[in-house]
Parts: C-alpha cells; sequence; structure tokens
C-alpha cells in the first residue's frame, strides 16, 4: 500500500502529535502521580477531580475551554503571544496540547498505579543509606515505577494518535499542521467519493494501533525484567 | 556506650523504653513480638517519629539528624534489597554515598577504620554473587547482601531487625556465624532485635529484656538470664543460667571443653574452640540436679560447689532455686517435695551437677580474647 502525500503528511502529524503530547504531559503526569499518591495537602481531592475531568467532558468542550484560555486573546495565550510570540491555536503545537489534555488522565492513572506498587520499605532503606529525598526518588522510585511509566506514555502515545474533537476544536483542521489522520478521516468521509479514501485512513489507524500495542508489550516486558519482577 | 530513651504512644499501645549499653558490642533487644522491639529501632534509626527520643552514641545526640545523614545502618527482617540493582550496585548504594558525605563535610568516619568493599565481600562470602539480581538469590544470601550493604554505608551503630525470621532453620544456622563473624572482627556497635533467645545466646553482649513496651530488665546476659519474668516469655524448658568462661583444656576428640567458671571449672560440649578462647554456655534448670552431700559413683562429668542464695516458686510444683558457684549463678529446677527432703534454704551448702553432654548445643564461642567475664 503506497501512501500519498497527503495521508504521508497525516501519517507524520499524528505521530508528532501524539509524542509532543506525551513529551510534555509525562513529566507532569509524574509530579501530579505523586502528589495523589504521596501527597497530604488540602486540595488532593480537587486537583484529583481536576485530572480526570477530561474522561468525563465532551472532547469539543476541553478544545473549546482551551481556545478560552490559550487562544490568541485568552488569558494564557494572549500572553504567551505578547511575550514570547507563541501561538498555540490552530497550530502542530496546539493540537499536541489538545491531545496531551485529553490524555493526561489515562497517563496519570498508569504511572499512580505503578508508584502505589512501589513499596516505601525500599525508599525508607534508601534513607538509612545516606540517600536524600530527590536522591531516593530519582535512584530507587523512579526506576521502580518504569513499567507504568511506559505503560502510561505508549497509553497516551495511542490515545494521542486518535484525538478528535479537542484537537479540531483548539487546532482546527488545517492540511499539513493539524490534520491528523483521524481528521483526514473525517474529511474524507465528508468529502462525496471519499469513501476508499476514508477506508485507507481507516486500514491506517487499524495497522498503527496494532503496532502500538505489540510495542507496548515488549516495552512492558523489558521493563520488569530490569526491575527485577 | 549507647544510651536510648524513647516515648511513643499509639492507640491502643505505650512505648516507654530507656536503657543503656556499652559500646561496641551486641546489644539484643529481646522481647516476644508486639512488645516494641522493632518501634525502638525504628525511632533510634529516625524512621519513625517518636513522642520523645534521646539517643546518644558515644557522647553524641542523634536524635535531631535527619535518619540519612545519621550514620545508622539498618538490616531490615525482608532484607529490602534494591529489585532493579545488581548486588554489587546495592553494596554500593550506601558506600558512595557515605564517600561523598566525607568529602562534603570534610569529616573523617570518627575515629572507625574504613570498611572496604573487598573486606566485606570476603568475610560475608559475597564473591560469587556480586553480578545476581536480589531475586537471584537464597533468603540467606540476600539476607548477608543487605548485612554488606549496611556495613558499607560506614555506620557508627548498625541495627538488625530479626535478620533471621523470615529464614528457615538451616538458612538460620547458615548466616549466624556470618553474623559472628562480624561481632568478632568489627567494632561496629550493633542493636539485635530478636524473639528467639538461642540466638541472643550466641550473639549478645548486653540484653534488654522488654515487655509490652517496657524493659524489664538489662544487662550483661548471665544476669537477665537469671531474671525470673524471662521465663513467662522463653518458656519454662528454655530456662537456665548463662555463663561465660574461658576455656582451660579441650579433650582429644575435640569436642569438649574445659571452662573456668567463677571458681569451678565446667566441662561442657563444644567443638571448634582453643585454649584462651571465650565459651558462652547455658545450662537449663530443667537439668541441672542438686545434691547436699558429695555424690560418688555418678556419671555426672560435672560438680561444681556452691550456695544456695534464693528459692522462687515456679509453676508446677516446682522451685526454681539460684545457686552461687563462687562468683557465677546457676539456676535449678527441683520439685517442692525435693526441696522439703533436702532442707534446701539460703545459706545450704550444695553440689551442683551437670551432665557435660546436656549442654551439647547450648554452648557457642563468643571472643577471640579471654577478656572479660
Amino acid at each position: 500500500m503506497h501512501l500519498s502525500p497527503a495521508e504521508l503528511d497525516a501519517l507524520r502529524l499524528s505521530l508528532e502529535v501524539a509524542a509532543r503530547s506525551v513529551l510534555f504531559s509525562l513529566p507532569l503526569a509524574v509530579v501530579v502521580a505523586w502528589l495523589l499518591t504521596r501527597g497530604r495537602f488540602a486540595g488532593r481531592w480537587l486537583l484529583d477531580a481536576l485530572v480526570h475531568l477530561p474522561l468525563v467532558l465532551p472532547p469539543v468542550a476541553i478544545g473549546y475551554v482551551l481556545l478560552l484560555l490559550f487562544g490568541n486573546h485568552g488569558p494564557i495565550g494572549g500572553w504567551l503571544h505578547h511575550h514570547f510570540g507563541i501561538q498555540l491555536a490552530f497550530t502542530t503545537a496546539g493540537a499536541a496540547l489538545a491531545t496531551a489534555v485529553m490524555a493526561f488522565p489515562l497517563m496519570v492513572r498508569a504511572i499512580r498505579l505503578s508508584l502505589e506498587n512501589v513499596d516505601p520499605g525500599l525508599e525508607a532503606a534508601a534513607r538509612t543509606l545516606g540517600a536524600k529525598p530527590l536522591d531516593r526518588f530519582v535512584t530507587i522510585t523512579l526506576p521502580l515505577m518504569l513499567p507504568g511509566l511506559i505503560a502510561g506514555a505508549v497509553t497516551a502515545f495511542a490515545a494521542g494518535l486518535g484525538e478528535f474533537g479537542a484537537v479540531i476544536t483548539f487546532a482546527a483542521n488545517v492540511p499539513g499542521v493539524t490534520r491528523t489522520i483521524p481528521l483526514a478521516l473525517y474529511t474524507a468521509i465528508q468529502s462525496p467519493g471519499g469513501d476508499d479514501q476514508a477506508l485507507r485512513l481507516a486500514i491506517l489507524s487499524f495497522a498503527l494501533g496494532l503496532i502500538g500495542l505489540l510495542l507496548a508489550e515488549i516495552l512492558a516486558r523489558r521493563a520488569r525484567s530490569l526491575v527485577g519482577r | 556506650m549507647l544510651k536510648v530513651r524513647v516515648v511513643k504512644r499509639r492507640d491502643g499501645f505505650m512505648l516507654d523504653a530507656n536503657f543503656e549499653a556499652p559500646t561496641p558490642g551486641v546489644v539484643a533487644l529481646f522481647g516476644r513480638s508486639g512488645c516494641g522491639k522493632t518501634t525502638t529501632i525504628n525511632i533510634i534509626s529516625g524512621l519513625l517519629a517518636a513522642d520523645e527520643a534521646r539517643i546518644e552514641l558515644d557522647g553524641e545526640a542523634l536524635e535531631d539528624t535527619p535518619p540519612e545523614r545519621r550514620r545508622i545502618g539498618y538490616v531490615f527482617q525482608d532484607g529490602r534489597l534494591f529489585p532493579h540493582m545488581s548486588v554489587l550496585r546495592n553494596l554500593r548504594y550506601g558506600m558512595t554515598r557515605a564517600a561523598n558525605a566525607v568529602q562534603r563535610d570534610h569529616a573523617s568516619p570518627t575515629g572507625h577504620q574504613r570498611i572496604e568493599l573487598e573486606a566485606i565481600v570476603s568475610l560475608l562470602g559475597l564473591e560469587r554473587l556480586l553480578q545476581r539480581r536480589p531475586n537471584q538469590l537464597s533468603g540467606g544470601e540476600r539476607q548477608r547482601v543487605s548485612l554488606g550493604r549496611a556495613l558499607l554505608s560506614q555506620p557508627r551503630l548498625l541495627l538488625l531487625d530479626e535478620p533471621l525470621a523470615a529464614l528457615d532453620a538451616a538458612r538460620r544456622d547458615e548466616v549466624l556465624p556470618y553474623l559472628e563473624r562480624l561481632r568478632d572482627h568489627l567494632s561496629i556497635p550493633m542493636v539485635y532485635v530478636s524473639h528467639q533467645f538461642d540466638e541472643v545466646l550466641r550473639l549478645a553482649t548486653h540484653v534488654v529484656l522488654m515487655d509490652a513496651g517496657r524493659v524489664l530488665a538489662q544487662g550483661a546476659l548471665n544476669e537477665v538470664s537469671l531474671v525470673p519474668a524471662l521465663r513467662d516469655i522463653v518458656g519454662a524448658d528454655s530456662v537456665g543460667a548463662v555463663l561465660d568462661g574461658m576455656v582451660t583444656a579441650v579433650d582429644a576428640a575435640g569436642s569438649m571443653a574445659d571452662l573456668r567458671v567463677g571458681t569451678g571449672v565446667l566441662s561442657v560440649g563444644v567443638r571448634g574452640v582453643g585454649v584462651g578462647e571465650r565459651v558462652r554456655v547455658q545450662l537449663l534448670a530443667r537439668d541441672i540436679i542438686l545434691a547436699v552431700e558429695a555424690p560418688r559413683g555418678l556419671s555426672v562429668r560435672n560438680e561444681l560447689r556452691g550456695v544456695v542464695v534464693a528459692l522462687v516458686d515456679d509453676a508446677e510444683d516446682a522451685v526454681l532455686v539460684t545457686v552461687d558457684v563462687g562468683g557465677a549463678s546457676v539456676l535449678s529446677r527441683v520439685t517442692r517435695t525435693a526441696v522439703a527432703a533436702l532442707g534446701l534454704t539460703p545459706g545450704t551448702g550444695v553440689w551442683v551437677l551437670v551432665k557435660a553432654v546436656s549442654t551439647r548445643g547450648h554452648a557457642f564461642r563468643v571472643g577471640r580474647t579471654a577478656t572479660g567475664g
């Protein structure tokens, strides 16, 4: 199956958007997962609810809220545009942001689960061996969370490949800029005589999904043997 | 000197323990499960906050130092090796951090000589394990690595929380000699938590007897072994005076040794000891026979002259008799009828009869040098 330039663009964009969203949200997800698991502070339930909001809201609503906040006249987007010349709405970076927000709860859940499985006794042992908090986190906690980190990243990446509602609302459907595979698929379905095109894109999505799942399994096995399980 | 005072209230439980022990040496915190032993060493390590804590080691107060800077090694019951690291990396974990701390603080590891990796690897027999992962080790090997890891962090005090409790009998016997070697070769004070009296017998130089969050008795093992409260913890059959003595002679087969105990000589069953070494023996009270006349024609190898100093009622119509045998004390459990028949009262002169073979398995070498008593 040869891919047309437009299909290649969509594939490249999907991968890029998903990858950027994962890279951007992974460190933040680790911090949030840590706060939710180990943190003892008053607003914990609020943070928990906020993180999970994208799971229960319509993606279009999330995209709209992002547009209000990060649009060129929004409070955050305006500031970014004014001081750094960064524009998020209707750009690839914007598509990545929308994707990251949507996949964030999945990622946090996976990481949180792995963090809950890390034996605090090992951190205590490291402490008696002279390791300070950051040292303990980097040398003990983080490596033991690795299987969960990978699971979280892969899940978020796979979900990111298919994000539609939030992306099209916040970043629009610009060929070569924000038209990822699902957006291209949608466009094809909407065009008269686009059935063949739509089928090809659907098969492409399917293949990507399969490869992603396989990769996830291989990585997870490696990570588990690395942490001695 | 190690001085510890800890107070901690938890719902339904109150720990209020206070003890002192000479350093270096092995002080055993002995008592039933749940009596507060582990809580006590967790507070000493700093991992657990106390309502009140005073921990003084050789004149230095440690209670306000965070655990990661306290330089107190901890060997956990479950080993707690880092599963994602090889044995070698586990061993080096505390070692490199201790070295960095020394550089940073421009401090020398206070008087102690540095503990080197090679020395620990050979002392604990870890040569062939270095490249393995913790999940490829047996329980005994894991505890040896855990010991090594704690020692290499250059601790000034080592805490051991029932390091043998998770092991079966064979593995316990495999690890115990290593613990004895550490006691004899290193000058690091240790606090050893245990509810097994035989471990205390083999390892401890000082005992703190705990029950329900309090210290019932403390002192040298010979003294604590005479404390009546010990009976409820170890069981009646395990009650018996502990004596330390210097080996004056060893028989040709190398299975019996003569010990100088108090003013007398005691022949005990113990292997692998040499003249001049110190041996500790527990004479179980149920195995000791008392006589008020010089016995004749008996197979018993040991006859010590002594004087009854105390009689305490024991369970089931028995009496626990304490006999001074010239600077050392022996416990004997006899029936009430026997006490009456022999007319035993404080001051009665007696012969203490000990079958040498009954001491087999209860006698251990406790030191290379013949110092102290």
